[in-house]
């Protein structure tokens, strides 16, 4: 019978030993409705998220975090809208649990108040791209702000439009003296010229795995997850609605149930609604390019792993990336 | 299930239901380490444990809490477990 022990060597199974043992369990919270930009594809607009009421009470999300603390999470990832524009709520999950926090870097994260809180900066290609999708280039803006900044990474959402040019953003982001994570767009909205063809996935996935080469000390990513990512693919199996792990635990009525996040749930910001999923409910889920969504579908399925050293390496990778992303573990 | 159970045939039974609950290929219940760590070498993870507990539950007649899991290591330590609950009900 192959055991972790009989596929890794003495250095691999330490870098095993590191994360067996952190049993994230995360959940995702909109922190408000609101957002200061409107982007062209964002799933909370084109599903209608945002429409859900706002609870406005402060003493009402401390009773709400600490129970969701009792309840057992001890990630918090907080997504809106824009969770910047109510820094408050934000702090209350922050000094509660461990907790990141994702913006479009508009506004900068005061580290007076969130010295240490990992911040996900979102970013969905170059100059060009960004004022197309989002109305501005946000980028230069979220630069200035979060340049030189250890606990602050962008989620850079390659867009088809980007294939044969992301090493200048790159280079940019790594400059700044930041760190990158790579996902694709799901083309939510269906916005012309942004699907993802069988080619421009392919030739996307080389591109990546280049980076990683180019960019070691800032790009935080592993090639099984470009693969993952890019084929949609994973054990010979395919992603969608039947594999996905990243559904809320109470709306889970698949059968058979798949390998899931326990207790995950993503909470709306009335603190009472939730939705199905880590993205949006009207997705087609055999099209979603959710990065974490694909990372977390390796992270919960480890036995399928255990076939071969190259196998259970490549769970490994993936599992330190997501640790480092949400600071479990050191970049 | 008796609590007189022998604890041997007690460690063979809870084998025989993590190989089958679990689809474990390449092993049997002889041959299944009764101090293999389940999560650290077998990479069991929490909802592999639930499915096992459930039946567990069934076949010996405990209640066992979720926050129990982190004594349920191995197969020594579920027979102990499953022992010690036993012998306090």
């Amino acid at each position: 019978m192959k055991t972790v022990s009989s596929l890794l060597d003495a250095a691999w199974h330490e870098r095993y030993r590191k994360i067996s043992t952190l049993n994230i369990r995360s959940s995702i919270y909109d922190v408000t409705n609101r957002c200061n930009l409107r982007c062209k594809g964002c799933f909370f607009y084109s599903s209608n998220e945002h429409l859900v009421a706002e609870e406005m009470d402060p003493a009402k999300w401390k009773a709400f975090v600490r129970r969701e603390k009792e309840r057992g999470v001890n990630l918090a990832i907080l997504i809106g809208g824009e969770p910047t524009l109510e820094l408050d709520r934000v702090e209350i999950f922050y000094r509660t649990m461990p907790t990141y926090c994702a913006t479009n870097g508009q506004i900068k994260v005061p580290r007076d108040r969130f010295p240490d809180m990992m911040v996900g900066i979102s970013l969905w290609g170059n100059e060009e791209d960004e004022k197309k999708l989002r109305g501005k280039n946000t980028f230069a803006v979220s630069l200035n702000n979060y340049e030189g900044d250890p606990n602050a990474y962008y989620l850079y959402t390659i867009t088809p439009n980007q294939v044969g040019r992301i090493e200048p953003v790159i280079r940019k982001i790594a400059d700044g003296g930041l760190k990158v994570h790579m996902q694709l767009l799901t083309n939510d909205e269906e916005v012309e010229g942004f699907s993802w063809t069988d080619d421009k996935l392919a030739a996307i996935r080389v591109e990546m795995d280049a980076m990683l080469e180019s960019y070691p000390q800032a790009v935080i990513s592993c090639k099984y997850y470009h693969e993952v990512l890019t084929t949609g693919k994973m054990l010979g199996r395919s992603f969608g609605w039947s594999e996905c792990p990243s559904v809320t635990e109470s709306m889970d009525h698949r059968h058979p149930q798949p390998k899931r996040l326990i207790r995950f749930i993503r909470w709306a910001s009335d603190l009472k609604t939730t939705h199905r999923c880590c993205t949006s409910a009207t997705r087609d889920c055999s099209k979603c390019k959710d990065g974490a969504a694909h990372m977390s579908w390796v992270m919960v399925n480890k036995r399928g792993h255990l076939d071969s050293t190259r196998d259970l390496q490549n769970w490994i990778e993936v599992y330190e990336i997501f640790a480092k992303l949400y600071r479990f573990i050191p970049w | 299930m008796s609590s007189g159970m022998d604890a041997n045939a007690l460690m063979t039974r809870i084998a025989e239901i993590i190989i089958f609950e679990l689809k474990l290929e390449d092993i049997t219940p002889e041959t299944f380490s009764c101090d293999l760590d389940l999560v650290d070498e077998l990479g069991v993870d929490s909802m592999d444990l639930a499915t096992v507990v459930l039946v567990l539950q069934d076949e010996f007649g405990v209640m066992i809490d979720e926050d129990d899991y982190p004594q349920l290591g191995s197969i020594r330590k579920i027979a102990e477990y499953i022992q010690h609950k036993l012998e306090n009900t």
